[in-house]
C-alpha cells in the first residue's frame, strides 16, 4: 500500500472522514502522519510546525494522536492503569521511579474521568483483555485522548463493532471537544455522512476528491469508485 | 491500580529469612549463596519480568561487579561497602553502554545479542589475565569484615550481609515497580507498539531499567566476591546467565518474589540432589523446569496466585 501526491489539509476543530476502498492507502497515510512510517518525500505540518523528522512519540507530545484499526492495547493492564500511563507520560511523570503511583492522584483521577466520559466507568479496574470488544474500542480512543491531542486520527474506530453499538461510539466521538480536529477512517457511509463535516476520498494512494458531504455525494467520480468501476486497487 | 501496600505475607516472608540463623546454622553459607542468587534473579526480573527484555547474558553484569569488587579488595582497600558501591557503578555503566544496543532489538535477535555480548565480556576477562587472573580467577585478597563484623567460618556474617543488601535492593525494586516508571515498563512489556502512540519514550525507559538492573546484578556479584574472597571466570559464564533465567522462570517472572523463591528452590534442590548424586543433579532440575513450564506457565508464584484466587 502506498500513498503519493497526497495533499491533506485538516482545519482545526473540523470532523473529517477519510474514505476509500480497501488498499487505498488510508492507514498508510495515518502511519505517515504519525511517524510510524517514514515518507520518501513531502512534509507533514502540525499547526504550522514541520514535524516530518520527528519520532512518533515526539509527534504525540506535540498533539497528534491516533488509534489503531486492530486493538493495540495493554492486555494485562487495567483500563485505568492504561489511561493513567498515557496521562503520566504526557505530563513527564513516567520517568519517576522513586514515588509511588498513589502519589499521582490527580493524574489517576484525570484518567478515570476520561474513561467515564466514554462510558467506561464499569471497566475501570478490569484488565484490558477482560473487557468486551466494544469497550476495548473505546479504550483505544481513551488512550489517545489522554495524550490531550490537538489532532486525533481514528483508524476505523468502529471496526468489528455491531452497527447499533457503532452509532453509540460515534456519538461519543461527536461529543469530543470542538477545539479538537478529528480525522476518522470509516466504511459505513451512513456514519460518514452523519458525523463528518468534511470528507476526503482516497483511491490508489491518492486523494481523489475532498469536500463537504454534499460535494462528495454529488461527485460522479466518487460514485464511480463506490460502484466499483475505478476500483482497480487490490484489496 | 496495582496495590503497593505491604501485605502480611510479605512481612512473614522476610521474618522467615532470619530463620536460618537459628534453625540451620550449618547451612548459612548456602543461605548466603541463595540471597546473592536471589538478588541476581531480582535484577533480571526488573528487565525480563517487568520490561520484557529477555537476556541470556546477564552474568556479564554479575561478573563485572564481582571483578570490580575483587580488584578493589586486592589492590586498594578491603572495606566492602564502598567496594559494593563502586562495583554497582561499574556494572551500571557497562549496562548503560550496552543498553544502547540492546533496546534496538527484540525477541530472538535480542536473545542472540545478549548471549553474544555475554560471551564477549567473558572472553575479554579471560584474555585480560594480567588483570583478572584469567582461568585461575582473582585470588590473594581477603575481605576481613563488614561494618566491624568479621566474616566467620560458619557464614553468619556473610548471610547477614547478603540478606541485608538483598532486602535493601528489594525495597528499591518494589518502589520502582509501584512507581509511574514501573507502570511504563509494564506498558512496554504489554505492547511496545502502542507506547510511542501514547507519547512514551520507550527506548529511554528501557535504557534506564537496563542500567538499574545491571547495577543491581553488579551488587550481587560484589557480594559473592566479599563473602568468598575469590572471583572466578564462572561469574561471567553463560552457565550463570542460563541458571538465573531458569531460576526466575521457575519462581515466576514479573512478580518480584519469583526470583527469590526460584533461588531458594534451585539452590536447595542442587544442594540436596548433588548430595545424592553429584553428577546427575541437573536431571532433577530439568524435570522440575519442564513440569513448571508445562503446568505452571507463570512460574510457581504465578501458579500459587491462580490457585489462591480462582477465576470464574
Amino acid at each position: 500500500m502506498v500513498a503519493q501526491d497526497v495533499e491533506l489539509d485538516l482545519p482545526q476543530g473540523v470532523r473529517h472522514a477519510l474514505i476509500g476502498p480497501n488498499g487505498a492507502g488510508k492507514t498508510t497515510l495515518i502511519n505517515l502522519m504519525t511517524g510510524m512510517l517514514a515518507p520518501d518525500a513531502g512534509q507533514i505540518l502540525l499547526g504550522g510546525e514541520d514535524i516530518t523528522g520527528l519520532k512518533p512519540e515526539a509527534r504525540v507530545r506535540r498533539g497528534l494522536a491516533r488509534t489503531f484499526q486492530i486493538n493495540t492495547l495493554f492486555p494485562q493492564l487495567t483500563a485505568l492503569e492504561s489511561v493513567a500511563l498515557a496521562v503520566l507520560e504526557r505530563d513527564g511523570h513516567a520517568r519517576n521511579w522513586w514515588r509511588g503511583l498513589t502519589r499521582f492522584g490527580t493524574e489517576v483521577d484525570e484518567a478515570a474521568s476520561i474513561l467515564r466520559s466514554l462510558n467506561l466507568q464499569r471497566g475501570l479496574h478490569r484488565l484490558t483483555r477482560e473487557l468486551a470488544y466494544g469497550e476495548q474500542r473505546l479504550l483505544e480512543i481513551a488512550l489517545a485522548l489522554a495524550t490531550r491531542p490537538r489532532v486525533l486520527l481514528l483508524d476505523e474506530p468502529a471496526a468489528g463493532v455491531p452497527k447499533e453499538e457503532s452509532a453509540e461510539l460515534f456519538a461519543a466521538i461527536a461529543g469530543l471537544s470542538s477545539a479538537l480536529t478529528v480525522l476518522f477512517i470509516e466504511h459505513d457511509m451512513d456514519v460518514v455522512f452523519r458525523f463528518a463535516s468534511r470528507i476526503h476520498v482516497m483511491v490508489g494512494g491518492r486523494i481523489l476528491v475532498q469536500g463537504t458531504p454534499d460535494d462528495i455525494a454529488r461527485d460522479p467520480r466518487v460514485r464511480e469508485v463506490y460502484l466499483g468501476r475505478a476500483h482497480r486497487v487490490p484489496a | 491500580m496495582a496495590n503497593a501496600n505491604v501485605k502480611p505475607l510479605e512481612v512473614v516472608f522476610w521474618l522467615a529469612t532470619l530463620l536460618p540463623f537459628v534453625l540451620t546454622p550449618n547451612y548459612l553459607s548456602l543461605a548466603s549463596q541463595i540471597a546473592i542468587t536471589a538478588l541476581f534473579a531480582l535484577s533480571l526480573d526488573l528487565i525480563l519480568g517487568y520490561a520484557g527484555i529477555v537476556s541470556l547474558g546477564h552474568a556479564a553484569f554479575f561478573g563485572a561487579g564481582a571483578y570490580t569488587a575483587g580488584l578493589i579488595a586486592k589492590h586498594y582497600w578491603s572495606e566492602p561497602l564502598t567496594g559494593l558501591l563502586i562495583a554497582s557503578i561499574a556494572s551500571g555503566l557497562l549496562g548503560y553502554a550496552l543498553s544502547h544496543i540492546i533496546v534496538r532489538f527484540r525477541h530472538l535477535a535480542l536473545i542472540m545479542l545478549t548471549l553474544g555480548l555475554g560471551l564477549l565480556v567473558h572472553e575479554a576477562a579471560n584474555s585480560a589475565s594480567a588483570l583478572t587472573g584469567g582461568a585461575d580467577g582473582l585470588q590473594g585478597f581477603r575481605v576481613p569484615a563488614v561494618l566491624g563484623f568479621r566474616f566467620d567460618l560458619y557464614g553468619t556474617t556473610a548471610y547477614a550481609y547478603a540478606l541485608a543488601v538483598l532486602f535493601l535492593c528489594f525495597l528499591v525494586s518494589r518502589r520502582i515497580i509501584h512507581s509511574p516508571f514501573g507502570l511504563a515498563l509494564r506498558g512496554i512489556r504489554e505492547n511496545a507498539t502502542r507506547m510511542p502512540a501514547i507519547g512514551a519514550p520507550s527506548r529511554a525507559h528501557l535504557r534506564k531499567v537496563y542500567t538499574i538492573a545491571a547495577a543491581m546484578a553488579g551488587i550481587a556479584g560484589a557480594l559473592l566476591t566479599h563473602t568468598t574472597s575469590t572471583v572466578s571466570l564462572e561469574t561471567l559464564s553463560f552457565g550463570r546467565s542460563a541458571d538465573v533465567l531458569v531460576i526466575l522462570i521457575l519462581g515466576g517472572a514479573g512478580r518480584l518474589y519469583g526470583g527469590i523463591l526460584g533461588a531458594i528452590i534451585y539452590l536447595v534442590a542442587r544442594d540436596q540432589f548433588s548430595g545424592i548424586n553429584p553428577q546427575y543433579w541437573y536431571f532433577w532440575i530439568g524435570l522440575l523446569l519442564v513440569a513448571v513450564v508445562m503446568f505452571l506457565p507463570n512460574g510457581i508464584l504465578g501458579g500459587l496466585a491462580k490457585f489462591s484466587r480462582p477465576r470464574s
